[in-house]
């Protein structure tokens, strides 16, 4: 976007175009299943769509349909998806210089920030390749994203029983295989491990949708980290993937 | 989930990508704070996999659901693609429905 093709392929080389395209085919799958488990799970058709053009972000879309799908109050749902997604304040600082200085590029650029779009950013250091591959890299994502989302939606209308499919265990495997990665360090598995077992215990007693947030008492087990983390490489080291 | 749930989140979600691009002269993130963010990210997700994989309502969701996740974690570990371990998941609990197991 904003830039003539040629100077784009001579700017974004090969590698990326094919990196980006390889993370936009995963997210696409994510988007499938997203909008194939909500609608298999009861929710109206436009909620998925809705939720995937506005909120644009997997992991909170994932956890707010979840929250409702169980029953909570979409107090807890939206209360859950801003959680998750207040990683991306830090993004916007990350990447501030890609989305250009006119106020409509930034309007527009913010809604494109992901974990995916930061993390291949953060790769680039030169200031023109940076802002190509957040152009690039973000408006394929979002197309995809949303593609697929309605697609899923579709054949998600089909499938009428969840439970005989075991489609139910699809939406928890979804979510486990986007957090693994951030699990492999020790202080984020043990606030994760105790936030875990202190939602399920809770889920007995309390409306459903708060166990979720009262895991965030885990947070206090979560420790120093084990390495400083080196300057400007927030989206690397970010474990988990925006769901996509 | 109502149309203003969905603008809440979106309007919320939309703030925090914002920020950066409008305040990045301005402010200054601290480390500590991405981190606490990060880990947060992960905590809630994880609680959320324990609940929807464990729970139904306020019981045990039955041992199919959680034996399917088992299975899409330990391929998920072993780095198998995406959609094999969404699939062997739901086929694990299908299958184990099929035999009698709730």
């Amino acid at each position: 976007m904003l830039l003539d093709m040629r100077s784009f392929w001579r700017t974004l080389d090969h590698g990326s175009l094919r990196d980006i395209s390889l993370v936009c085919l995963a997210d696409a799958i994510v988007g499938a299943s997203f909008g194939a488990i909500t609608v298999s799970g009861g929710l109206h058709p436009w909620v998925p769509v809705t939720m995937s053009l506005l909120v644009f972000a997997g992991g909170a879309q994932f956890a707010a349909a979840g929250v409702v799908l169980a029953g909570g109050s979409p107090a807890a749902a939206v209360l859950a998806g801003l959680v998750l997604n207040a990683r991306l304040l830090p993004y916007g600082f990350t990447v501030a210089d890609t989305v250009g200085g006119r106020w409509w590029t930034r309007l527009l650029g913010a809604q494109l920030i992901t974990d995916e779009t930061v993390a291949f950013t953060q790769r680039q250091h030169e200031r023109r390749r940076r802002r190509v591959t957040f152009w690039t890299c973000g408006l394929a994502l979002f197309g995809c994203w949303n593609a697929a989302v309605a697609l899923g939606v579709l054949a998600g209308t089909a499938l009428r029983s969840t439970s005989s499919f075991g489609l139910d265990a699809a939406f928890p495997t979804v979510l486990l295989a986007l957090v693994l990665p951030s699990l492999a360090d020790r202080g984020t598995r043990n606030a994760a491990l105790a936030g875990a077992v202190i939602a399920v215990a809770a889920t007995p007693f309390l409306p459903a949708g708060l166990p979720v947030l009262l895991a965030l008492a885990g947070l206090m087990l979560a420790g120093r980290p084990a390495t400083t983390e080196k300057e400007g490489r927030v989206a690397d080291d970010n474990p988990v993937l925006e769901a996509r | 989930m109502p149309l203003f749930a969905i603008a809440v989140l979106a309007a919320g979600t939309y703030a925090f990508r914002l920020a950066g691009p409008v305040f990045r002269h301005r402010m200054h993130i601290p480390d500590r704070l991405q981190r606490l963010l990060a880990v947060a990210t992960a905590v809630l997700l994880t609680a959320l996999v324990a609940t929807a994989a464990l729970t139904q309502g306020h019981g045990f969701a039955g041992w199919a659901r959680p034996a399917g996740v088992l299975v899409g974690g330990a391929l998920a570990l072993r780095r198998a693609p995406f959609p094999v371990v969404v699939i062997a998941a739901a086929a694990t609990t299908a299958v184990l429905r099929l035999t009698g197991i709730p």
